[in-house]
């Protein structure tokens, strides 16, 4: 008898991985970048790499973009090796490195057409790309101006803009917003969405814990060339201690005694309230309010705010991540 | 898109890319001409009388109908030199690391360079001949001999600039790539460029009669001014087919020393 109910096969249930990635290790002569590190990927999905300085970031990204062979494990990027099927993982990959690939004695428009051609586009569906990515990532006026005459910002939306000419499947991006101020910043991530939307993947690694935490489905954190946390953000703010209680004072005597009697506590910008480095259950709350009582201060309101990734970030890896310390006033 | 054609697309592509550097930028394809024009002053117009004493009855004309066929060779080997320095400077460039990541005929982005030189190779030529004609070269060269030293000129270009394209993927810094590509500016001159080989010392003569250089300017001796061909001929043609290929190997090994796969 026929079965007309068909099973779901694996791959329907689960979503398909774009980058599978096992115990890939790669050494710069008896310095090693990776150290068997695993990776997994799903289709139409934002993953950040993050992890401190030289942890393996740009070594994982070149590897899967074949730009480097590693040394041990295997990589594949929608099912194609990355060593044995190099012309299959291109075809499906955009990379946006860290430095800017733009062809500078070029115009814009010119380093557009120049990737339609290399895409062997028809003439008219190169033309039509060309005009939407210039308009999409505001070019468009300077888009007959060699690049030599182009803002570092400019340069890395035309970096982008040609990464995405041959709409790739998965665009690799390494840390694209480095360098960038906060509207630079705003159009890139508008952008990421929007591809996110359109069923494209994407592996970003940044410096930025914030932009991980607001722009990734997916964070993996990797340090001395192996993954130590994979998750959702939630997950890995879930499996980290920390966290923060914040007290706002209306008057400053208040606040100045409070100073003193918690040692360590950071002021806030605004010098209007403390942040103390508390987990926030009741009973930490309770403890610091009752603290409060005793001497009288006046506290008027009190938020607890969970861990974050900067907290998932120190206790895997043992050491702060700087330029998001540097970067915490602006989040806050 | 079968693989030769796609070869050829992204060839031209390249090409386009290099053409736009060129014009953008004509210092560089200027001072390609600088040095063989100060060669050819120099040598017709300061020793031209000494050395042409000395050639005796070999050649019929003056010394400039001598000394062009070499000076052209030189010219391509400066030019030659500017392709390495460019490729050297751009294989810097954030853009290479792209085409390396894209689906396209990986060589392209070497052979379009090389053939921005090759046509650079013959405008440039084309000055010096000019040049060559204002100061008094009178070629006896019949249009076809004329075609054949305009195709053999397009083959030395495209061996030299092979070549250098290595050389400038093979030096660390722009002037690490000059250093190496000077060795085509001054091998000419243990060669026939200049005086006949018969009349020097017998170990450099043996050296100076059997390197690549003096087959080629030989070769084009014999097309414009009409001295005997022999094997020249062949030999150049042949030694230009062998620099081109090592030179493309050479290059594409180079370039894709970075990379794991060639594909």
């Amino acid at each position: 008898m026929q079965n007309h109910i068909r099973q779901p096969t694996p791959r329907e249930r689960v979503p398909r991985l774009a980058i599978d990635a096992v115990g890939l290790s790669k050494a710069f002569g008896n310095q090693a970048a990776l150290t068997g590190l695993d990776l997994a990927v799903p289709e139409a999905s934002v993953t950040a790499l993050i992890g401190p300085n030289g942890s393996g970031k740009t070594t994982t990204v070149r590897i899967l973009a074949t730009l480097m062979a590693p040394d041990a494990g295997r990589a594949t990027v929608f099912g194609h090796d990355v060593v044995a099927e190099p012309e299959a993982v291109r075809a499906a990959i955009g990379v946006t490195g860290q430095f800017s690939a733009v062809d500078k004695i070029l115009t814009g428009r010119e380093n557009l057409a120049l990737m339609a051609r290399l895409h062997h586009m028809p003439r008219a569906v190169a033309k039509e790309r060309i005009a939407r990515n210039l308009e999409r990532f505001e070019l468009a006026e300077a888009a007959d101006r060699p690049v030599t005459t182009y803002s570092g910002g400019m340069r890395r939306r035309l970096d982008l803009a040609m990464t995405l000419m041959g709409e790739p499947r998965i665009v690799f991006l390494d840390e694209p917003t480095t360098g960038l101020d906060p509207r630079g910043r705003q159009v890139l991530w508008r952008i990421v969405r929007d591809l996110v939307a359109d069923g494209v993947t994407i592996l970003l690694t940044t410096q930025y814990l914030e932009e991980a935490d607001r722009l990734a489905d997916r964070v993996a954190l990797i340090d001395r060339g192996a993954l130590v946390a994979e998750g959702t953000p939630s997950e890995l703010k879930k499996r980290a201690p920390g966290g923060r209680i914040r007290l706002h004072f209306a008057e400053d005597d208040a606040l100045a005694a409070a100073v003193l009697e918690f040692n360590g506590a950071k002021l806030s910008e605004d010098g209007l309230s403390l942040e103390l480095a508390r987990d926030g259950s009741v009973a930490g709350i309770r403890q610091v309010l009752d603290r409060l009582e005793r001497l009288g201060i006046n506290v008027e309101s009190l938020s607890a705010q969970p861990p974050d990734l900067d907290d998932v970030f120190f206790s895997l890896t043992g050491s702060r991540h700087e330029p998001s310390t540097a970067s915490s006033s602006e989040v806050a | 898109m079968t693989s030769p054609s796609l070869a050829l697309a992204d060839t031209t592509t390249m090409l386009r890319r290099d053409v736009r550097h060129a014009v953008r930028f004509p210092m560089v394809t200027i001072s390609g001409l600088l040095v063989p024009v100060l060669f050819l002053l120099l040598f017709d117009g300061v020793f031209g009388h000494a050395l042409r004493a000395g050639l005796g009855s070999a050649v019929s004309g003056g010394y400039i109908d001598y000394v062009l066929p070499g000076i052209l060779v030189m010219t391509a080997a400066s030019v030659a030199e500017s392709t390495a320095l460019g490729v050297n400077a751009d294989m810097g460039e954030g853009i290479i690391a792209r085409f390396r990541t894209m689906a396209i005929w990986r060589p392209s982005v070497l052979a379009g360079p090389v053939t921005g030189s090759v046509v650079r190779t013959l405008i440039t030529g084309a000055a010096v001949c000019l040049f060559g004609l204002v100061l008094g070269f009178s070629p006896n060269a019949d249009a076809l001999d004329w075609l054949a030293a305009i195709g053999l000129y397009a083959l030395l270009g495209m061996a030299l600039s092979w070549l250098t394209v290595a050389f400038g993927l093979l030096a660390k810094t722009p002037a690490g790539a000059n250093s190496l590509s000077l060795i085509l500016l001054v091998l000419p001159f243990v060669s026939s460029a200049f005086a006949p080989t018969a009349t020097m010392p017998a170990g450099v003569r043996a050296f100076a009669e059997y390197q690549p250089f003096s087959s080629i300017i030989d070769t084009f001796r014999s097309l414009l001014i009409g001295t005997p061909m022999g094997h020249h001929g062949l030999v150049a043609v042949a030694w230009c087919a062998g620099i081109a290929l090592v030179g493309f190997v050479w290059a594409v090994k180079l370039y894709n020393r970075d990379s794991p796969v060639v594909a």
